[in-house]
């Protein structure tokens, strides 16, 4: 048995907690946050946006977490865990003094309870899938179970989960709002309503929310993470058109932008000397790419590929979203572990292009056309990759069409030769480089459907991708993200995308608001991280 | 009577093809909506379930039945992004819309009869031309323009109203300006074409022939008889309206349907758009019916033929 506590990490935690909490840090205060989109809903098995991710994680605790700000992963509702030798089976030994926001103490049963219902197909979840690694994850898909057979809890305080394949993703996968903990009988009380009734364990409760108008959180004082959250309440105005929100928030009436700087407004705020010190810069675990559909001609020819990848101009295209993210050399971002620093990519090169185009069969370059969402500024970007190709004799025609369309086109197998991913894919679900694999350049995304829009599968990776997702010995990580930056590698070598820019992201806040800078770009929690930002003393 | 029958048997198979045509368009959309509720992990099993369990693998017609019948029990269907009752969501919100469009037909009335009977008592002259411009650019200006303009001088600027929202009168003037401009440009144009055409009948000659004092023969006998087609326009002009909120309520925040139509356009959330849709529908037949209905009231000389 390989076991390891964490309370050494959460000694280190406290430590480095206490010179902050001697600082301004205090509690109360309300702030304000709007958004253009009514919240979807706050059922921690449904809710898959940027808008309510870090509002469930603020309502909701899984067995796993993040550091703040940080995507180093720490106990949530788990206090300590053991992984099995073989890395299949998981203990997980829950926490003293953790109540519901109906007042009831979360027992074992209620992790078990939570993982079999956002399994289950009844529940619709869209993160389902993310759970594949459990053991009966297959009998309850097919409607054959009500529960995962590889679940359960010998007693109140221990969790014991068996996995059908070692999956070094799985902590993160606890950490996932999808494997949040809810309490059987508030679902059960609340049906198809959960969503806008939850009860959960997080830092704050739902206290009102009015559709279309806003949604109002207030501090849990019974919250298991001593002395945390440190506002008394935030209120998400709902409606608020974002070049509104601006207006509002330089007139003082709103705190945090939620659909970040309108990009007409950027280089204005940025400009200013003023506006621009209360704007916080951070990555994020985004690439933005052009697939070409490797099942249709002429992109089945790997030199055409390649072609394509040294005819766009990436610096150029960077300027078009005002400089808002770097230049791409590969699929993953620069922030996700297992990125190849040494990998230099394919230069900017018309010239060389061209020649390998001719080489290719195709002197004279070729007719395609290529896909993109319809709103600002993707489009304008579709364009930019227009002329690109033009320079090397490739005519594109742009398809500008909405989201949902473009997400469909790409999921059949002989509708898009090219998409640009704006707007749509790929930021990463957890921080980890298998995520940005399977779904999007492995076999299992290539289907009908699917979100492998450039249809490329490579069965030596895909083995590859196994073996490396099997080591789930911590000692050995470096060993796997060694084994995942090769895989990158081998995907440019064949070139079934572009990769053209990392976004970063920029948060703008008001004057009073505090808290580190790392608190309001939180990879894991967007826009903020609710719980642990505040407002300076009046 | 029997004319009232026929007509709302008439809006009831408007409505019913209207219910046809909505679900049929947004059928052919290329969106799969499964595939979204489903999200971007689900396994082509998950994606099966929930298709089997919308019931969205039966043939078109089994479909439209199916959601033709829970209409007709008042049931309009689930929100597939909210997950919430499409009724309940329209309810919440049809208030606000309610209230910002009756709000709009009185800046229009208000402004727009008055210029008009302005413009037409001072035909030729410049105050008419200067009015009748006014009334152009307010018909041709985008309602999006509009509002972020109105929104930009008197509430961010002059700062005397709020920057969007809703709850109190204050926050109400803005969009029912915005909302009401379009129709305050028709309703001027057409007030004073109408007026114009009054003054030249016969009748008024007659009653300034008589030696009526001028404020007399304009309120007794020009008044009544060049608002009667206005009247009948206000009908009508709920469709605008309903086209008008999508645009107005996006801009200032309000909380209506109109902004739960736009949402959920822009997520392909396919039962609520059917909802708002059906919703506006109604709005619109009832709006015609009442102005076929109340015209023959103010004016005798209209009869309701079978």
């Amino acid at each position: 048995m390989l076991k390891r506590t964490l309370q050494a990490a959460l000694i280190v935690g406290v430590a480095l907690a206490v010179p902050m909490g001697a600082m301004a840090q205090q509690q109360g205060g309300s702030i304000v946050i709007t958004y253009k989109d009514d919240v979807a809903t706050l059922d921690p098995a449904i809710g898959y946006d940027w808008q309510n991710w870090s509002m469930i994680k603020s309502l909701f605790d899984g067995l796993m977490d993040y550091e703040p700000g940080t995507t180093e992963l720490r106990p949530g509702l788990a206090e300590s865990y053991e992984i099995s030798d073989d890395g299949l089976t998981y203990t997980f030994h829950l926490r003293d003094g953790v109540t519901f926001h109906n007042g009831r103490g979360l027992v074992a049963g209620d992790v078990v309870y939570s993982l079999n219902r956002v399994t289950n197909p009844v529940t619709q979840s869209p993160g389902a899938g993310f759970f594949d690694s459990i053991e009966g994850f297959e009998a309850i898909t097919a409607g054959d179970a009500d529960a995962l057979s590889g679940v359960s809890a010998p007693d109140d305080k221990t969790v014991v989960i068996k996995l059908n394949r070692p999956d070094a993703t799985f902590l993160h996968k606890m950490a996932l709002n999808f494997a949040s903990v809810v309490p059987e009988e508030a679902v059960a009380e609340s049906g198809a309503d959960f969503g806008r009734e939850p009860v959960g364990t997080g830092a704050f409760k739902l206290e009102e929310w009015r559709s279309g108008l806003r949604v109002v959180f207030t501090r849990n004082e019974d919250y298991w993470r001593e002395g945390l959250p440190y506002l008394d309440q935030i209120v998400f105005e709902i409606g608020m058109e974002p070049i509104v929100a601006l207006l509002r928030l330089q007139n003082g009436e709103v705190d945090i932008p939620g659909d970040q700087i309108p990009p007409a407004k950027f280089l204005e705020v940025m400009g200013n000397p003023e506006t621009a010190s209360r704007v916080v810069e951070g990555g994020q675990l985004h690439t933005g790419y052009i697939t070409m559909n490797v099942e249709m001609a002429p992109f089945d020819n790997v030199d055409v590929r390649r072609a394509v990848n040294m005819a766009i101009n990436k610096d150029r295209i960077t300027q078009i979203i005002n400089g808002r993210g770097v230049p791409a050399n590969q699929p993953l971002p620069p922030s996700m572990p297992g990125y190849s620093q040494t990998y230099e990519g394919y230069a900017y090169d018309p010239a060389a292009a061209i020649d390998l185009l001719a080489e290719a069969g195709f002197p004279d370059g070729f007719e395609t056309e290529l896909y993109v969402m319809n709103t600002d500024p993707q489009p304008r970007i579709a364009q930019a990759i227009q002329n690109d190709l033009a320079k090397i004799g490739i005519k594109a025609d742009i398809k500008s069409l909405a989201q949902a369309n473009v997400i469909a086109a790409g999921g059949e197998k002989d509708q898009a030769p090219m998409i640009w991913s704006g707007g749509m894919a790929w930021i990463a679900d957890f921080p980890d480089p298998s995520n940005f694999y399977a779904p999007i350049l492995g076999c299992a995304g290539a289907v009908p459907g699917g979100w492998n829009w450039s249809w490329y599968c490579n069965e030596e990776l895909d083995a590859l991708a196994t073996k490396a997702d099997s080591i789930t010995d911590p000692a050995a990580q470096e060993e796997r993200m060694k084994l995942w930056e090769e895989i990158y590698v081998k995907v440019m070598d064949d070139a079934p995308w572009v990769p053209v820019f990392n976004e970063n992201r920029y948060t703008m806040k008001s004057e009073r608001m505090d808290g580190a800078d790392n608190l309001y770009v939180d990879p894991v929690h967007i826009p903020i991280n609710y719980d642990y930002v505040y407002v300076k003393p009046e | 009577m029997a004319y009232i029958a026929k007509r709302l048997l008439f809006s009831a198979l408007i409505l019913v093809g209207v219910s046809f045509i909505t679900f049929a368009l947004l059928y052919l959309l290329p969106a799969d909506p499964v595939r979204q509720i489903a999200g971007r992990s689900a396994t082509a099993q998950t994606v099966e379930n929930i298709r089997h369990q919308l019931g969205l693998d039966q043939p078109f017609f089994v479909q439209y039945a199916r959601y033709f019948w829970s209409l007709v029990q008042g049931d309009l269907g689930r929100s597939y992004v909210q997950r919430a009752e499409v009724s309940s969501l329209i309810a919440a919100r049809l208030p606000a819309s309610l209230l910002l469009m009756a709000a709009g037909i009185v800046v229009e009335l208000v402004f727009g009869l008055t210029l008009g009977i302005v413009a037409a008592l001072r035909r030729g002259t410049a105050t008419d031309q200067a009015l009748m411009i006014t009334s152009f650019t307010a018909v041709s200006a985008p309602q999006f323009v509009v509002g972020l303009l109105l929104l930009y001088v008197f509430a961010v600027e002059l700062g005397w109203f709020p920057i969007g929202g809703y709850g109190t009168f204050a926050h109400l003037v803005l969009p029912a300006v915005t909302l009401g401009v379009l129709g305050m440009g028709w309703y001027s144009r057409m007030m004073r074409s109408s007026m114009i055409e009054v003054l030249r009948q016969d009748y008024i000659r007659t009653a300034r022939a008589k030696g009526l004092p001028r404020l007399t023969i304009f309120v007794r006998h020009a008044m009544p008889n060049a608002i009667l087609p206005i009247i009948a326009m206000i009908g009508i002009d709920i469709g605008l309206f309903m086209s008008g909120i999508v645009v107005v309520e996006s801009v200032f925040g309000w909380p209506g349907i109109g902004q739960l139509a736009w949402q959920a356009i822009q997520r392909v959330d396919i039962p609520i758009i059917m909802g708002v849709t059906l919703v506006s529908a109604c709005a619109i037949v009832l709006g015609n019916l009442l102005a076929d209905l109340v015209t023959p009231l103010i004016d005798p000389r209209i009869k309701l033929r079978d």
